[in-house]
């Protein structure tokens, strides 16, 4: 069993978000980087599981990045896998992510692939759909459970308003969220052990971008709160209904 | 160019988001100055012609059962049999639990590139761009799409269901449909609920609310607002609320017209979640609380006080009291 784990760096969830270079460059002065939350927390976490339950399973972890992102797939390692592997190359297109991934993923011959629900900044929540294609394998989405018998995985996912049980035999793509394993923190063992893991770095395959960030712009600011007194909720039901207007 | 939008349905019955994207659709094509067409796939139990009236004029539909279990590699597959079909050169998804499986195995299939997200139409001055959300809510990039065929995926509830006049032309279309690898043995649904993704008024709670005894009053205000609800993550980290409810940067990303959070923080993850709503009302009794500051209105008071009265007051608004 050969796991591909996708791992991608992203701004600490409490970072400032504002934007240089005439509003072309996110600002990264004075930004902690960590590992996309998703990908943490759920795909790393259950990928390790899995390998913990079947030590003979080989657990690969994937980032497309430049040298910068090394410290955020050291810091994965340090929670689990066996070797990483960094396409040296920067870019936000999500087909040319992908087309990297779906390349090592094919030479790699894996039997299951894991992202997370979705990198915090871009929010595609697309490439783990652009790889189950292009390496032309099934793929369930928002995955809230997953286990394995065999080469049948059962897999949970969610839907509108609930959720849904479906089988699948390997191999394939899942993208990973909340309810699929616990969050751990790296213990001083992992972090020694990290160091001395393979990380390859492999140049990118030529892929044409599709698309291409023009422009970012913050959100308006808000006007300021508006505050009613706590005896006076029918003030607050009337703003609602005639200012509002939402209810 | 013509525009062919994907009309999602479940159990037969079109969901709201679908008709949000049919909307836009139509608006899209009018820009273009093209028509508008759409895809819907699976048994479908309404009458489809009426959806006519949200501007699309042709609907393509493929009515085999095998398509209702939802496959994104099987979709995928028919949908492209329908871009061929239609010569279409813009898809539209919404960008909901579908459209985040399909439209992304689409853009790679046809290299087609995708924005996804978008939270407004088009513009056409300078090549093609879109207006998408990044940074969990917390800023907008304009994309881009420089491939010949091109992908929307609309975030849901960011653009109106607007309903005019017409009947939509609906054909058969013949396509090959794989035998879909993906099995689905169970769904689980959460009755009697309004959807969280698809509800327009949302009423949340947090730890403030100190114990899941005390939801009732939660609950009671949803359900008179026909409203879902929804939690924080604190919340259902400790199994007060199901971890479906949970709302932010971690859990579900949400923009209805009027969320209701009471005994919530606003802690920056939170309103990741949150900050698209387009109405925020703050119901918490500490004034330093900073979901204040990206509130609309707000009442510094305690809960249990406040929500009761709210509730009345709810009550006389809908002549129950
Ligand atoms: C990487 C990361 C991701 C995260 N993702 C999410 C996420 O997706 N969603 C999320 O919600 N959180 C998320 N969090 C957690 C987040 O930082 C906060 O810890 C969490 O939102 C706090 O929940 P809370 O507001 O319910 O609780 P608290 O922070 O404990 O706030 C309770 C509030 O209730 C008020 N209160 C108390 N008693 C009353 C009363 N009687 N009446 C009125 N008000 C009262 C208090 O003044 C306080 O403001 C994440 C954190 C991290 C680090
Ligand atoms: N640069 C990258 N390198 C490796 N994996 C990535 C990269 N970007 C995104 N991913 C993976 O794809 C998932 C979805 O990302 P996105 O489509 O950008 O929201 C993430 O949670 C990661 O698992």
């Amino acid at each position: 069993m050969k796991i591909l784990v996708c791992i991608s760096k992203t701004p600490d969830t409490t970072a400032k978000i504002a934007f240089t270079d005439n509003n072309t460059k996110f600002a990264e002065a004075g930004v902690q980087w960590i590992i996309n939350p998703y990908d943490e927390w759920y795909a790393l976490v259950r990928a390790i599981e899995l390998k913990e339950k079947d030590p003979t399973t080989v657990l690969h972890l994937i980032t497309v990045g430049g040298a910068d992102t090394e410290p955020i797939i050291r810091k994965a390692l340090a929670l689990g896998g066996d070797e990483a592997i960094r396409v040296n190359a920067a870019g936000h297109d999500s087909f040319y992510i992908a087309s990297q991934i779906a390349d090592v993923g094919r030479q790699g011959s894996y039997d299951l692939v894991f992202t997370g629900k979705e990198t915090i900044d871009y929010n595609g929540s697309s490439i783990g759909g652009m790889v189950a294609e292009l390496l032309d394998m099934p793929y369930v989405s928002l995955a809230t459970k997953f286990e394995l018998n065999g080469i049948t995985a059962t897999v949970t996912r969610e839907i509108e308003g609930g959720e849904e049980v479906c089988e699948v035999s390997l191999p394939l793509v899942v993208s990973c969220q909340k309810g699929m394993a616990e969050q751990r923190i790296p213990n001083m063992k992992g972090i020694m052990g990290a160091r001395t893991k393979p990380l390859k770095v492999i140049e990118p395959a030529t892929v044409t971008e599709l698309t291409s960030v023009v422009s970012f712009q913050l959100p308006p600011v808000k006007a300021g709160v508006k505050l009613v007194s706590p005896d006076n909720t029918a003030e607050m039901v009337r703003l609602l209904r005639e200012e509002a207007k939402v209810i | 160019m013509s525009v062919l939008i994907f009309i999602d349905q479940a159990e037969g019955h079109v969901k709201k988001a679908s008709l949000e994207v049919l909307s836009y659709g139509a608006k899209v094509a009018e820009l273009l100055n093209t028509s508008a067409e759409a895809v819907v796939l699976g048994t479908v139990t309404e009458d489809l012609s009426a959806l006519g009236k949200y501007g699309v004029r042709k609907i393509h539909h493929v009515a085999n059962d095998a398509l209702n279990h939802f496959d994104a590699q099987v979709f995928t597959n028919v949908i492209a049999q329908a871009v061929e079909a239609t010569a279409a050169k813009l898809i539209i998804f919404s960008n909901n639990i579908d459209g985040k499986a399909i439209a992304p195995r689409l853009s790679a299939k046809l290299k087609a590139g995708l924005v996804a997200g978008a939270i407004s139409l088009p513009e056409t001055g300078n090549g093609f761009t879109v207006k998408k959300n990044v940074f969990s809510g917390k800023a907008f990039a304009t994309i881009s799409l420089n491939s010949d065929i091109k992908i929307i995926s609309l975030n849901t509830n960011s653009y109106p269901v607007t309903a005019t006049e017409g009947t939509a032309e609906v054909v058969a279309l013949n396509a090959t449909v794989n035998a879909p690898k993906v099995r689905v043995t169970a769904t689980n649904k959460v009755t009697g609920d309004i959807p969280l993704s698809e509800a327009e008024i949302v009423v949340s709670g947090g730890r403030g609310l100190k114990g899941p005894e005390n939801w009732g009053m939660v609950e009671e205000l949803a359900k008179l607002l026909g409203a879902a609800t929804a939690c924080s993550r604190a919340v259902a980290d400790v199994h007060w609320r199901p971890h479906h409810e949970h709302v932010g940067q971690t859990g579900l990303a949400i923009a209805p017209n009027l969320y209701i959070a009471i005994g919530i923080s606003g802690a920056i993850q939170h309103l990741a979640g949150v900050n698209r709503s387009k109405v925020i009302v703050v119901i918490n009794k500490d004034p330093e609380a900073p979901f204040f500051k990206a509130a609309d209105y707000g009442i510094v008071g305690d809960a249990f006080e406040v929500v009761p009265r709210l509730i009345e007051d709810v009550k006389k608004l809908k002549g129950l009291s």
